[in-house]
């Protein structure tokens, strides 16, 4: 069966008819064609997929699209301002914190949640927050140092 | 002739040029390419592992509604495989199967869930065969044969010795020898694999986006399979997700996309989820390791004898290769005289293996620096001066005719001894913690390229045009590595020009020059050269245009980036004035950069297969590994990783820094927790929560030491980052859980249960009685 689903999806008013077994992860992907949200694993286990719903992390490759009515959903296309770089996209380019970039989104996302609730985490912080995100290129290293200079950034003035 | 000061990226921290592309969710993946209308490809995958094909049966799936096409074995008789002498892969398995998830049939459908039901309507009919999963099992005898042409199961036999091992021997004061195993491991790149294939049949064209390392070799393989000319079939290569190896070859997926689309005379896109990414696999074999090495009592090494098992999985793959290195890189990294190496690749009915990053060294690497610690440790001898007692001296030929230009090895060491307090702190620390040494090398590209035509080993071109714009054409396929930015950092260095000016254009073989691809870290060295040669043919254009302008000699003529001027007092030109003479005559301005290796580098004939392991320049790592063992729990925790590498020079710290410290943590995987397993023939660890991937959380600081030992051959004297500082990680790593427990490991991965049991094991045979006797019938229990 399908329903109608009213959100708001990276700041605007969205209205789509979806099946009720339409994962949140294909509604962006196939439907609206945000592809920046990312396909990593066959559910739950990567952390690819990770957006932003009322400003906590969220699994969309966990989560029906149907029950997303009324909530505000918020994916990696959504953090650039006026063409600008946002704290978390500014770290991770500038501090090689993505390689081949597949993960990223799923990172920056769960990096931005972290700083909208946690403004100045210290880095067991960090890595708690990021703990069910897998990359496979970096080996963390810089994407701990991406997260601490996007907190900085963040706290000079810069939107997460 | 007009030199200007190099200062703004060469040797710099870059950030990657088209990163503001994968921050923003805008870089665009091959699953991320939709259109209107295409259809979904699945593959029908084989349940058994070893089996005749007596039918497939597709009648019922056919009349599904909205089916497209269905492909089999039937449809298509021709083989691929990497090397030109081992193709006898088919993309839809004829005749028989030969590991549980080999693909069968092939649907196009309207959409996912209609292709998937018509998936399950397939029937296949066989008659199934005894099965070997194990190198042993297949080379016993009576085993049947998995491929015809290779009776025994063996792919590939290599024998050689080099000096004379039994005087070597002799002359030893220690002669150990210790068995080694290293589980299967895969490379698990985030982005699965996926192709979007488009056929027009209006004019016989195909174009395939495949997520590969190696477009050209798709393409290749593409016209084959297809039974295509060439000409017809355009490959591109969008964003890649990483590959770390197993996309150096054509998969399955891109060639059944392929076919599908063929036959359906659309556009298919074919995904394919984690389970089945894990079952193309590519990975790294299991591998058996029997090692001896003679050391005199002064540390130097007077022989080593070393046999070694890959279990290559159903076909060939890269394995003949794989196999072959694993020999010859013992070789380049110590001095090296009286060796013997005996190699088997064996065929087995599981998923084929490939080239995993640090192909064919990283298990030979591991035995030998376990060994080399162990007798250090029993002749009392410090590990590190053990090494220092066996380096080689640059420029020097190895035995096996391995060309060394320049040898950072020993800067390496130095650095991780002084960064990591070794002196200090070896012996010193507290109950559980100990410090490990390793080192490893690397090659910078294969001499010679797998399919051997003749041509440069690279190719760049670079456009000039009207606008002043400097577009890189290049076939270089950056996976996350960073060769893009590495190509305009090395145009805008030679013409002293900011990388605003300059875009790179990569990954369709419409626009760009051919290249052999991004494999065994050939592309810094390779592709590097082409495009400095590149520049440097563009800067000669832009001289000798400006010289015109000026009313001067061209060697007068002072190159300052954007501005070309004849002397000091000159005010000179801009560059686009430049650009406007210089099309004066030419119109739009191509120049092409080459590179070829030298014969030299080409590897020698000693014995067959001598080839692989030639290289222009070997990369050199060493690494100092804390670690903390908890003794009640066989927990090991790495604390720190001191890792020094010398990359000739790097042309980009940051990107060079990133490799370094994902070659580390990459190696930190496959010793800590990385492990495929089957059974009978199913693979039982195809996703990311039981193929254990280490995560944030486990992860330690990495501090890299970067070593510029100026390769006289390498683009700026830069030598290969990516790849050399894999191995060594794993036996620094036992060498450290030695250091702390007093237990060595020999097989890999290092796990809680293994460590656990080892540690129990230790403390009975060093306090028999420690509880209660054993029940009867419970075994001998008591003393180890």
């Amino acid at each position: 069966m399908a329903r109608l689903l009213e959100l708001t999806l990276n700041g605007r008013p969205r209205a789509d008819a979806v099946a009720d077994n339409l994962l949140l992860l294909d509604y962006l992907r196939e439907i609206v064609g945000l592809t920046g949200t990312k396909t990593g694993c066959d559910g739950g286990e990567c952390g690819a997929c990770t957006v932003l719903v009322d400003d906590r992390p969220r699994l969309s490759c966990l989560t029906l699209a149907a029950t997303m009515g009324g909530r505000r959903v918020d994916t990696i296309e959504s953090l650039s301002r006026d063409g600008r770089l946002s704290a978390v996209q500014r770290g991770f380019h500038e501090k090689l914190g993505s390689q081949c970039g597949y993960c990223t989104p799923g990172f920056i996302m769960a990096s931005a949640g972290l700083l909208r609730r946690n403004p100045f985490p210290n880095e067991d912080e960090i890595r708690a927050a990021l703990g069910s995100n897998i990359c496979r290129c970096t080996g963390y290293v810089k994407i701990i140092e991406a997260v601490k200079y996007a907190a900085e950034l963040h706290a000079a003035g810069a939107s997460p | 002739m007009n030199e200007i000061v190099p200062t703004r990226n060469i040797g710099c921290y870059v950030p990657m040029i088209d990163g503001p592309e994968k921050v923003s969710g805008r870089a665009k993946y091959t699953a991320d390419l939709i259109a209107p209308g295409m259809l979904a490809g699945h593959i029908y995958r084989s349940p058994y592992s070893h089996a005749e094909i007596l039918e497939v049966d597709i009648a019922e799936a056919l009349r599904v509604p909205g089916v497209k096409a269905i492909v089999t074995g039937a449809d298509c008789d021709r083989t691929f495989g990497v090397l030109p002498i081992a193709r006898s892969e088919h993309p839809l398995a004829r005749d028989k199967v030969r590991y549980r998830g080999e693909p069968v049939a092939a649907v196009a459908a309207v959409d996912d869930a209609t292709a998937k039901r018509a998936i399950a309507l397939i029937r296949l009919k066989v008659r199934e065969l005894p099965a070997c999963y194990t190198a042993q099992t297949a080379l016993a005898p009576g085993a049947g044969n998995i491929h015809a042409h290779r009776p025994g199961n063996v792919e590939r036999d290599v024998l050689f010795e080099l000096g004379d091992v039994e005087q070597g021997l002799r002359e030893a004061d220690l002669v150990r020898e210790a068995s080694y195993n290293c589980a299967e491991v895969c490379q698990n790149q985030m982005e699965m694999h996926a192709a979007v294939a488009e056929y027009d049949r209006e004019r016989d064209r195909m174009t395939v986006h495949a997520s590969t390392q190696v477009p050209y070799y798709v393409h290749l393989m593409l016209a084959q399979i297809l039974d295509m000319d060439m000409s017809r079939i355009r490959v591109i290569k969008p964003h890649v997700g990483g590959g770390f190896g197993c996309r150096t070859e054509a998969l399955n997926v891109e060639l059944i996309a392929a076919l599908l689309a063929k036959r359906a005379g659309g556009c298919v896109r074919m995904m394919i989820n984690r389970e089945e990414t894990f079952i193309t696999h590519r990975g790294r074999p299991e591998t058996d390791i029997r090692l001896k090495l003679g050391m005199r009592r002064d540390g130097r090494i007077t022989a080593v004898e070393c046999e070694c098992y890959q279990r290559g999985g159903a076909h060939s793959g890269y394995g003949v290769v794989t196999i072959l290195y694993a020999g010859s890189m013992l070789y380049a990294i110590y001095d090296l005289h009286n060796v013997k190496y005996i190699g088997k690749r064996v065929l087995t009915n599981t998923p084929p293996c490939g080239a995993f990053r640090g192909h064919g060294t990283v298990d030979i690497r591991f035995a030998f620096e376990s060994l080399l610690d162990q007798m250090a440790h029993e002749m009392a001898l410090d590990p590190i001066a053990v090494r220092r007692t066996n380096y080689l001296t640059a420029p020097t030929f190895t035995d096996n005719d391995l060309m060394v230009n320049s040898y950072g090895l020993p800067e390496c060491v130095d650095w991780v001894e002084k960064a990591s307090g070794w002196k200090a702190r070896k012996g010193r620390l507290s109950k559980g913690k100990g410090l490990g040494f390793a080192c490893s090398h690397y090659i910078s590209g294969a001499s010679k390229p797998v399919n051997w035509t003749g041509e440069p080993h690279a190719t760049v071109k670079i456009k000039l045009d009207f606008d002043g714009s400097i577009v890189v054409l290049s076939g270089a396929a950056d996976i996350g590595q960073g060769s893009t930015t590495l190509l305009a950092q090395t145009v805008g260095e030679v013409l002293g020009l900011d990388l605003g000016r300059i875009r790179v254009v990569t990954g369709d073989s419409e626009v760009v020059p051919k290249d052999n691809g991004s494999y065994s870290s050939r592309v810094t060295f390779m592709v590097g050269n082409a495009a400095l040669d590149a520049a440097h043919n563009l800067k000669r254009v832009l001289v000798a245009a400006a010289a015109r302008k000026l009313d001067a000699k061209p060697e007068e003529v002072e190159c300052l980036g954007e501005v070309y001027r004849a002397g000091a007092q000159d005010k000179g030109l801009t560059f686009n004035e430049v650009v406007t003479e210089a099309l004066r005559d030419s119109g739009t301005i191509t120049v092409t950069g080459n590179y070829s290796t030298i014969p030299e580098s080409h590897g020698g004939k000693k014995y067959r297969g001598a080839a692989i392991g030639g290289t222009m320049g070997y990369s050199y790592s060493a690494q100092v590994v804390e670690v903390s063992v908890d003794a009640d729990t066989g927990v090991v925790s790495v604390d720190k990783v001191w890792v020094a590498h010398d990359c000739g020079k790097a042309l980009n710290r940051l990107t060079v820094e990133g490799q370094v410290q994902g070659s580390v943590w990459m190696g930190m995987g496959q010793a800590m927790s990385e492990e495929t397993a089957y059974h009978d023939g199913l693979l039982i660890t195809g996703n990311m929560l039981d193929y254990r991937v280490p995560t944030i959380a486990d992860s330690p600081p990495i501090e890299v030491g970067i070593v510029e030992s100026n390769d006289p051959h390498g683009p700026f004297g830069a030598k290969e980052a990516g790849e050399g500082s894999l191995a060594a990680f794993l036996p620094a790593l036992t060498n450290a859980i030695a250091d702390a427990i007093g237990v060595r490991f020999n097989d890999l991965p290092v796990t809680p249960d293994r460590v656990f049991a080892a540690i129990e094991k230790h403390r009975r045979a060093h306090n028999p009685h420690p509880y209660p006797p054993p029940l009867a019938g419970e075994g001998k229990g008591g003393g180890a």
